[in-house]
């Protein structure tokens, strides 16, 4: 997939340093964002991955500011709308649109398909001004069927006649009825069977051709968001450890974590031995982070300076960031593409060398 | 694998009342497993590998429920068993754990209390003997500390720590057979490598056969000895993972198979996808059930086709008996 | 641990004083009424009711009256019924709540023990003819009125059957003390404990059926039976446990309105002597003080109950302890 041509410099959404705190009683308090700052560019496809309480869902509600970050700044199309009221925020409301993982709790059960997409039609003003009419509103929505790959006859039922992939596909319509630029999508084939989930990742991925549409699309499931990304931010306890193009990040990760997330990863491919010995632990809770390095106690490579001692996230010589004080560096590419880049890089497999 | 066969189910059928008829969840399902053997049954939602797992453990109990067909343990008929006698079984010679770790705990009892309960369901021994087996278990399950974690609470644990102590409750009275119903899709992907790390050590440390019932072909390539492929409630294919995986015979499996979107290698432009979505039971064609959506699909097609040998593995297929099997798969080497 | 029931207690206070703030306002502060004519009675001598504003402050700003109304309540206890011949109102109520404790709680404990029974054994067994007949017996019992069915357990007991062998234990209507004559009070109490139980048990037995319906279709009552557990022991000791809060939330609210006053049909049919009763009285006579005194002594009640369900929560439920 190659990046369609960037209309403006200056990024279509941007993350400045944003911070999302929730107090979770006895004066505890949980970091699920802890100072992330990204810019995605239009036509881009940023991937957010990461185990559950990395912050990634929480990431993508902030940034169409659907909760009100608690720090930082979020800044669309050269406007910051971190603090902006609700009222003036609306009309950029057409502009940014969000999927959701349950296609069936997004959709009112009682309402037929019709009405459900053309909610944002009637509560949104046209783009000249003034309310659409009623054959304007029926010709989008025959428009709007046709894109996502269902009959007309779907307008007239009511979503629980629909199975997971239709469910999806019309809550794709819905987001798209008002021509967003931006659409957050998280986890949209989580819940969808495989063979379902390859035909939504096919629709996401025509609709940007087509549309020119900009994703920040969240998700825990790596191969999906390889296939889909030009750019991936890897998190990790509220923070991005490593950001970059998709193929440089997911063939040849330069953070241990990433590394062993992908290769945690179960393939498709029989092998029964000759594992990589898994990740030790469990995700550490967001309320107590660890010091230091929030990897490091699990991390494999780990050395006494990680502990103290947090690394902040910067550039390496290809372009991508990582936050990490020992980088799996220069991996020769191509030789041996399929292993992730600390395994490839000498006989101590599982740990990287430096 | 082969060895003595632990399990032997043959065309296992289970129908439940549906708007006033009885409808066929499962149809015909035969396979065996041998002693220390894993074995994968992977399928979508509702391709009826649940409901294949719980009427093995006799846990169907919908009112007006059929189980029919023939599950023998250890040589003994399952099917038809008193309750009393299968309840004597359960937990003790066939024990099962369960996707979600969080839900498949009572929330109001400690983990520890839970385990000692199925010890002390089994044998005669006291609440403190069957508590340092419950801490000895834990601790083998990989659990740090395990004293101070028998002591805590389900919401008070971490996912894989819980799936741990259930995978601990379930091993508690040393089953021969161990039956898990997606154990990992609850856990995020570093812990669910622990997780099956751990499963398949279990014939090693336990001698237990493992029935492995997931959606994730992934999770079954790495960990199963053979598998068997359900769609719409009827085997599709079975085999060992290997050869299945390899040389797909069916083509269910092998568009399952390139559906998955590969982690490695060049990035496909399109995900070859398969069009439309599975029958539900009660819509489910007299012929082949994969006919509709099923590239190849021809007269021949419109009789439910039996299980043939194709290669190593039985297929639910025509295409092997007309002498055109599918072809091999490409696969990205990348594995030493 | 300390710290949460400090919490908990000082919310408790600070519910209560609401309280006693707001009745304060809607009975003396009320424009276009002078609470003094209220308080002093109908046609009173204007001597009485200069004593009242004296006595009440009427004649000096809210606060103070306030503050006066309280102190006559809980600290000098002499709130006086002008209404009801100078009788002192506290000392009434504090004679009048042993009668109302004694027949709630007797009745609490049938209704309890009858409806997890009945629930249990509806849930084990559901479906069948016996599910249905128990259910049906407490939809009789949910729609049949309190006072009807006292009034016919008198006619039986009292008249018509009383020389039988049957009911011939069966005293008099009126109150036994306790602390007197224990065989008495239990004698005097079984049949108004009974008729007022009759309700509750419907609705309890109902609501307790309904949640262990539900809990069946759980993750862990599939596990707990995958251990090998039987039948019995899945119901009761996992199915049970964690279907209680429903029953424990309405038990407090219900115990906590009935020893408040709202047993008053029963008082009043058995004829005893209750603060229901006492209430019924106030209200009928316009008795303010008597009416300031008994809402705060049953809001004392409603609070304490509700503190004591989430008691019950915590030791119900280990999430509740953590705090979620």
């Amino acid at each position: 997939m190659t990046p369609l041509p960037v209309e403006t410099s200056s990024p279509l959404i941007e993350t400045h340093d944003l911070r999302m705190t929730y107090r979770v009683g006895r004066g505890r308090v949980l970091r699920a964002l802890d100072g992330v700052s990204l810019a995605v560019q239009a036509g881009e496809v940023l991937g957010l991955v990461g185990e559950s309480g990395c912050g990634k869902s929480t990431l993508g509600r902030c940034m169409l500011r659907l909760v009100r970050p608690s720090g930082g700044r979020v800044v669309f199309d050269g406007i910051d709308i971190t603090a902006m009221p609700e009222r003036r925020l609306r009309p950029l409301r057409q502009d940014m649109q969000m999927v959701f993982q349950d296609s069936y709790a997004a959709l009112n059960p009682r309402r037929p398909v019709g009405d459900l997409v053309a909610e944002p039609l009637r509560v949104h003003s046209a783009p000249g001004g003034g309310r659409r009419n009623g054959v304007e509103i029926a010709r989008r929505l025959v428009e709007l069927m046709d894109l996502v790959g269902l009959p007309q006859a779907a307008l007239a039922r009511y979503p629980h006649e629909f199975s997971g992939g239709q469910r999806q596909r019309i809550n794709i319509a819905r987001a798209l009825a008002l021509s967003p630029r931006l659409v957050v999508a998280d986890e949209p084939v989580a819940a969808l069977d495989v063979s379902i989930q390859a035909q939504i990742v096919n629709l996401f991925m025509d609709l940007r051709d087509r549309m020119g549409l900009t994703y920040v699309f969240v998700a825990h499931d790596l191969a999906v968001v390889r296939q889909i990304s030009t750019r991936v931010a890897v998190m990790y306890l509220g923070a991005i450890v490593e950001l970059g193009e998709a193929d440089a990040v997911l063939h040849h990760p330069a953070h241990p974590y990433t590394a062993a997330l992908i290769a945690a990863v179960p393939e498709p491919v029989a092998r029964t031995d000759g594992l990589p010995p898994p990740l030790r632990g469990d995700v550490p809770s967001p309320i107590a982070p660890p010091p230091g390095c929030r990897f490091h106690p699990r991390c494999p490579a780990m050395r006494d300076r990680c502990s103290v001692d947090p690394p902040v996230l910067r550039r390496l010589p290809d372009g991508r960031e990582v936050a990490c004080h020992y980088p799996v560096l220069g991996a020769e590419p191509d030789l041996m593409p399929g292993l992730p880049a600390f395994l490839a890089t000498g006989p101590a497999a599982g740990r990287p060398r430096h | 694998m082969e060895g003595d066969t632990l399990l032997a189910v043959r065309d296992l059928t289970v129908a439940l009342p549906i708007g006033g008829r009885l409808v066929p969840i499962v149809e015909s399902v035969s396979f065996t497993l041998g002693a220390r053997e894993i074995l994968g049954i992977v399928g979508e939602s509702g391709s009826g590998k649940s409901v294949t797992s719980l009427a093995i453990m006799g846990l169907i109990d919908v009112p007006g429920a059929r189980v029919s067909g023939s599950v023998r343990f250890r040589g003994r008929e399952l099917v038809g068993l008193a309750p009393r006698t299968y309840r004597a079984l359960r937990g003790r010679e066939i024990a099962m754990i369960f996707q979600d770790p969080m839900t498949a705990f009572t929330p109001v009892y400690t983990v520890g209390w839970q385990i000692d309960e199925q010890i002390r369901a089994h044998q005669k021994i006291s609440r403190k003997e069957a508590r340092s087996r419950t801490v000895r278990l834990l601790g083998d399950m990989g659990v740090p500390d395990p004293e101070q974690v028998a002591g805590r609470y389900p919401h008070q644990l971490s996912g894989g720590l819980r799936q741990r102590a259930m995978i601990a409750m379930a091993l508690s009275c040393n089953p021969a057979l161990l039956i898990a119903d997606e154990p990992t899709t609850a856990l995020d992907v570093t812990v669910q490598a622990q997780i099956l790390d751990l499963l398949r050590g279990l014939r090693r440390d336990y001698g237990s056969s493992v029935l492995l019932i997931t959606h994730d072909m992934g999770v079954v390539a790495e960990t199963c000895d053979r598998t068997l492929v359900l769609y719409s409630g009827l085997v599709a294919e079975r085999g060992p993972t290997g050869a299945l995986f390899a040389r797909p015979g069916h083509p269910y499996t092998a568009a399952l198979l390139d559906s998955i979107p590969p982690l490695h290698g060049p990035r496909p432009k399109r995900l070859p996808s398969i069009s439309g979505s599975p029958p539900t039971p009660d819509e489910r064609p007299a012929g082949c059930p994969f006919a509709l959506r099923c590239t190849h699909v021809h007269e021949a097609c419109a009789v439910r086709p039996p299980l043939v040998a194709c290669g190593e593995q039985d297929v639910a297929c025509v295409l092997p008996t007309e002498g055109r099997p599918l072809p091999p798969r490409f696969v990205p080497e990348f594995c030493a | 641990m300390v710290t949460s029931v400090l919490w908990r207690l000082g919310q408790m206070l600070f519910v209560l004083v609401g309280i006693s703030v707001l009745v304060f306002l809607v009975f003396f502060a009320t424009p276009g009424a002078d609470p003094t004519a209220r308080i002093a009675g109908r046609n009173a001598s204007p001597e009485t009711m200069a004593r009242v504003r004296v006595e009440y402050g009427f004649d000096r700003p809210l606060p103070v009256q306030y503050a006066r109304m309280m102190e006559k309540l809980f600290v000098t206890r002499d709130l006086t019924s002008y209404v009801n011949r100078g009788q002192k109102v506290v000392p009434e109520i504090l004679e009048a709540a042993p009668v109302t404790v004694s027949l709630v709680s007797g009745a609490a404990v049938i209704w309890v023990v009858l409806s997890v029974v009945m629930g249990v054994i509806a849930a084990a067994l559901r479906g069948s003819w016996v599910d249905r007949g128990l259910m049906m017996l407490g939809l009789v019992g949910i729609s049949t009125p309190v006072f009807w069915l006292g009034q016919v357990v008198n006619l039986v007991t009292q008249s018509r059957y009383h020389e039988s062998w049957l009911f011939s234990w069966v005293p008099g209507l009126g109150y036994v003390p306790l602390t007197e004559d224990p065989l008495g009070w239990f004698r005097v109490l079984l049949l108004p404990w009974l008729t007022l139980a009759v309700l509750f048990v419907g609705i309890y037995s109902r609501v307790l059926r309904a949640d262990l319906v539900a809990v069946q279709s759980e993750d862990f009552m599939r596990t707990a039976r995958a251990k090998g557990l039987s039948p019995v022991r899945v119901l009761l000791v996992h199915g049970l446990r964690t279907s209680m809060i429903t029953f424990v939330s309405l038990f407090g609210l219900d115990f906590a309105q009935l020893v408040g006053g709202g047993a008053l049909l029963t008082e009043v049919v058995f004829g005893l002597q209750g603060v229901g009763r006492l209430t019924y009285q106030g209200l009928s006579n316009l008795d303010l003080p008597l009416i300031m005194a008994t809402v705060m002594y049953s809001a004392v009640f409603v609070v304490v109950a509700n503190a004591a369900v989430d008691m019950v929560y915590a030791v119900l439920d280990p999430r509740v302890r953590d705090g979620g």
